[in-house]
């Protein structure tokens, strides 16, 4: 692990990973949508509403992704110091909000026709607003100090405080009764969940992984060449007021 | 050791003193988080009468009918232990019918009627096209599934339903 957390060596594999990932996200979008939209039946209680999922479980799901991964890089960042795990936390957060955002906004759509509301205070859907701010909160803090590695130190220590809402997220279902029903997929007893309607959804997962990844590296890369082109023009300004000077 | 390995350290202690403390936090609030109470709950320790409340469980079949031409309905909300009586005057959820699980917001009036001001309609984690519904149905493999009711799992949620296709709805609005 320590030998791609070189930056260059990071770069030059994601610069030879990321036409792939990109194509093979599209790919994954294409199948999975038409697959979800046009080739998997309605439910037998919901109808065609049920369609709904193949966007919501798939968000809510990269949603928690995300901030393991942020949690994660948070860690190796604040134990060994890795300057490449600081960036791709950075990087993680603004996708996780977004994934977040997604499942909050379709979960409400669902809620509206099939519970009758578009939201209330259950313990999973107040979790899950819970972790649309600890994303906020952590993009606010990484960019609140002028020092940006003080910056990244402190979301790094929110991010670790943070992930103590991943679990409690997933069984909020099974600790408490909600209005939102328990698990399908990643339960006791296998998914709860005819075959005609789990392969759309796991194609739709494995669509917002890839996007998922592919935009992580390309933010990744970004913030490497910018960090890179400060560093240069710092170079040259320096050696333009020494020059002068002498 | 280290740096690096008291780095570690530290970070895995707090994180573990951190989950105790919310693991105890969320265990004494258990009470307020959840978020209806069922049938049994609400008749031994029914709430004092105009305090709101939410109620949830199944709709007991055959329980559905009118009350008067204003659009009252009554309906019978149960765990299949015990079940308590609710008056709704209202729009209903598209999945409201007899044998779904329900979650009913509102009080006990003076002379112990439950007065419901919404209506919240809860369904199961199970996805099926309308067939494989009735197939199972047809060769008696639905009735396993429904009688994960039997279980006293209706207060956690898990309302099962074993009245496909029977929407009585129509009738009601």
């Amino acid at each position: 692990m320590h030998r791609f957390a070189n930056p260059g060596r990071f770069l030059r594999l994601a610069d030879r990973l990321q036409p792939w990932l990109v194509t093979a996200t599209m790919i994954a979008f294409a199948a999975g949508l038409y697959y979800a939209l046009f080739h998997s039946p309605a439910d037998y209680q919901q109808g065609e509403t049920v369609r709904i999922m193949y966007i919501h479980v798939p968000a809510a799901w990269m949603a928690l992704f995300a901030y393991c991964t942020i949690a994660l890089a948070s860690a190796c960042a604040l134990i060994w110091r890795h300057p490449l795990a600081d960036v791709a936390a950075e990087a993680a957060s603004p996708l996780g909000a977004g994934f977040t955002l997604i499942a909050l906004v379709s979960g409400s759509l669902w809620g509206k026709p099939m519970w009758g509301t578009f939201w209330v205070w259950d313990a999973r859907l107040t979790s899950f607003l819970l972790l649309f701010f600890l994303y906020l909160g952590h993009i606010a803090l990484g960019q609140a100090f002028d020092d940006r590695q003080r910056g990244r130190r402190a979301a790094a220590i929110l991010a670790l405080v943070g992930a103590i809402n991943v679990p409690i997220i997933k069984f909020s279902v099974d600790w408490w009764n909600t209005l939102h029903q328990p698990a399908s997929i990643m339960r006791m007893g296998g998914p709860a969940i005819d075959p005609s309607m789990l392969v759309p959804l796991l194609l739709m997962a494995v669509a917002f992984q890839l996007f998922f990844f592919a935009a992580l590296i390309a933010r990744m890369k970004a913030e490497l060449l910018s960090a890179r082109l400060r560093t240069a023009m710092f170079n040259r300004l320096r050696a333009g007021t020494a020059g002068s000077a002498g | 050791m280290t740096r690096k390995t008291r780095r570690l350290y530290l970070i895995v202690v707090s994180l573990l003193l951190l989950g105790a403390a919310a693991g105890l936090v969320l265990n004494a609030l258990s009470d307020k988080i959840v978020f209806f109470f069922s049938p049994t709950e609400m008749v031994t320790k029914p709430p004092s009468a105009g305090k709101v409340v939410r109620l949830g469980g199944l709709v007991e079949s055959g329980s559905l009918h009118k009350l008067d031409n204003a659009g009252t309905i009554s309906f019978t909300v149960t765990d299949l232990k015990q079940s308590v009586n609710v008056n709704y005057r209202g729009i209903l959820p598209d999945l409201f019918r007899e044998g779904q699980g329900v979650v009913v917001q509102g009080s006990f009036n003076n002379t112990g009627q439950f007065v419901a001001i919404d209506v919240l309609a809860k369904h199961d984690e199970k996805y099926m096209p309308p067939e494989v519904a009735k197939a199972l149905k047809a060769s008696g493999r639905w009735e396993e599934t429904a009688s994960q009711i039997g279980n006293g799992q209706v207060g956690n949620g898990q309302a099962g339903n074993n009245q496909v296709g029977n929407n009585q709805n129509g009738s009601i609005q």
